[in-house]
């Protein structure tokens, strides 16, 4: 496993926010986790790789006390996520206005019936006062750029902006931290740009935001530090870059493939289009 | 290929379902019941719903199917909307359970077909029954037509209702849209890998397939909705922007509605 890259002072010196130690998880005995141990700390800007299936969602479920591990322990600033703590009313409200999960489809997320009520639904749920909502959820709307949409059906809008009122919906709580399962997914390049650089001006640096993908054309933009997970476990961890220049472990993670084409009608073949590669 | 005419109505039937209940036109429209207090409306139609099923007369319950089609009409809710969407269902499903009484009551014969003979006691209580569910189904359906769905969440729970029935009703009306759109999607993408006829029992084997293909893909994300749900704070309370005020057209409307129940209920006996 590679070892973590990027600077070791600036994270040493910020506190831990999620430890998961030897998860274990099964969805009808089909194993999920396999011994998974991650730490994260305050400020980190992580990638979880991966390909379908090997475990990120079920990770960022867990690391939103949505899901609980069969065995192991994932604790959050020190305080175990179990299902006990997370049935406590309390401190789930606490729990969920510090930590926000966007999910990797929009439609499962967006359930009221306006994208007003939609960004409001979390706000509302915290208790906060009218004013209060109000101003964050037209600060929230403008900060996506959907104010003109804010009387619409959420079902009615395109993926990029379902996607858009999807992070305005959790963003507006103002979160530490930020779960984002695969938010550029089935995407169009604008929309995708568009989601990336919201994200980035969201960050004031000590937010914590990790994200899982396949998608290493936007590693660059979105990570410090990329952990690759494998059939439930990790297999390795470090800085973007370092991930990016091992070909045979993004092949043996299926997260690029062989590709064959011609130039000139010379047979030719690569890892992938995403990967830095000098036609000859 | 054109859609087989099922098909087609299954279509029609779940994109308006989904359309109804996630865009609450009709609770956004300027009308008598829209601008009720929801908590007076819920009231007030339940106790009519109830005087429904009490009623033992034809008379009243065609009185009452009246009340609705005349608060519909005051509530600008489409009565042709409520007639192909509501009445016709109702019609349908009550009209088979009730068609027996008609032959199996013993009874003067007022119909004779071959050996099926309808009998006036018979058709009297299928009548009773079909026009009992009608008006039940009427005024239930204005209630929620002109209630956005959170605000008759809300209603629910300042009446008591406890916490794990408005999670699990909150559930079910996601749910419901979810089953909608999916059969939708399904629908559009099994027709277009469709090429010239389906014999009947390869058509039933798909259509059992498929049933049973959207359940289980519905209730995975229906549990993923309620994941979404919880990880923004949702724990069963019901919390809106609008606070619940009772004003003078309330209390008038509320006692208009009580008053017409207990009078249907003793009329109806």
């Amino acid at each position: 496993m590679h070892d973590l890259q990027h600077n070791p002072e600036s994270v040493t010196l910020r506190t831990t926010e999620f430890e998961a130690s030897d998860l274990h998880f099964a969805y009808e005995g089909v194993a999920a986790l396999r011994g998974l141990s991650l730490n994260v700390r305050e400020g980190e800007r992580i990638a979880l790789l991966g390909a379908n299936g090997s475990g990120k969602s079920t990770l960022l479920r867990m690391m939103d006390g949505l899901l609980f591990a069969t065995s192991g322990t994932m604790k959050f600033r020190g305080q175990a996520l179990t299902e006990a703590a997370l049935g406590d009313d309390k401190f789930a409200l606490g729990f969920h206005r510090q930590v926000g999960l966007v999910f990797q489809n929009p439609d499962v997320q967006l359930f009221n019936p306006t994208v007003f009520d939609e960004v409001a639904f979390g706000p509302l749920q915290m208790g906060w006062g009218r004013d209060e909502v109000l101003e964050r959820v037209n600060k929230a709307l403008e900060w996506i750029g959907a104010s003109h949409l804010r009387n619409r059906a959420p079902y009615r809008l395109s993926g990029g902006e379902k996607k858009r009122v999807a992070i305005a919906s959790v963003v507006v709580l103002e979160p530490d931290v930020l779960l984002l399962d695969e938010p550029t997914a089935a995407l169009d390049p604008r929309s995708q740009s568009q989601v990336i650089e919201l994200l980035g001006s969201w960050n004031d640096g000590r937010k914590t935001i990790i994200t899982a993908t396949h998608q290493l054309e936007v590693l660059g933009e979105i990570c410090e530090r990329a952990v690759v997970l494998e059939g439930g476990a990790i297999v390795a961890d470090a800085a973007p870059q370092t991930i990016l220049n091992d070909t045979a472990l993004l092949q043996r993670a299926n997260l690029v493939h062989i590709h064959r084409h011609t130039h000139d009608g010379v047979p030719h073949r690569h890892s992938s289009p995403y990967l830095h590669h000098e036609h000859q | 290929m054109s859609a087989h005419p099922v098909a087609r109505t299954l279509r029609g039937f779940s994109q308006a379902l989904a359309r109804t209940l996630v865009s609450e036109d009709a609770a956004h429209a300027r009308g008598l019941l829209q601008g009720i207090d929801p908590r007076v409306k819920l009231v007030g139609m339940m106790a009519l719903v109830v005087a429904s099923a009490l009623s033992h007369r034809v008379d009243t319950l065609l009185e009452l199917l009246a009340v609705g089609v005349g608060l519909a009409m005051m509530s600008r809710v489409s009565l042709w909307s409520l007639a192909r969407r509501v009445w016709l269902v109702a019609f349908v499903f009550s009209f088979m359970i009730a068609a027996p009484a008609m032959f199996l009551t013993p009874g003067v014969v007022v119909w004779r077909w071959g050996w099926l003979a309808a009998t006036a006691p018979g058709v009297h209580t299928a009548a009773l029954l079909v026009l009992r569910v009608e008006a039940a189904v009427t005024l239930s359906t204005l209630l929620v037509l002109t209630t956005p769905w959170m605000w008759l969440l809300k209603a629910l729970r300042t009446l008591w209702v406890p916490v794990e029935v408005i999670a699990l009703l909150a559930m079910t009306h996601r749910y419901v849209v979810l089953l909608a759109e999916t059969a939708n999607q399904m629908f559009e993408s099994r027709q277009s890998r469709m090429v010239g006829r389906v014999k009947g029992r390869e058509q039933r084997h798909m259509m059992i397939n498929t049933g049973g293909v959207l359940l289980s893909k519905t209730m995975a994300m229906g549990d993923e909705v309620y994941m979404a749900m919880l990880a923004r704070g949702f724990r069963g309370e019901v919390r809106l922007l609008a606070e619940f005020r009772m004003k003078g057209r309330d209390w008038l409307m509320g006692a208009a509605l009580l008053m017409l129940a207990v009078a249907a209920v003793v009329a109806g006996r």
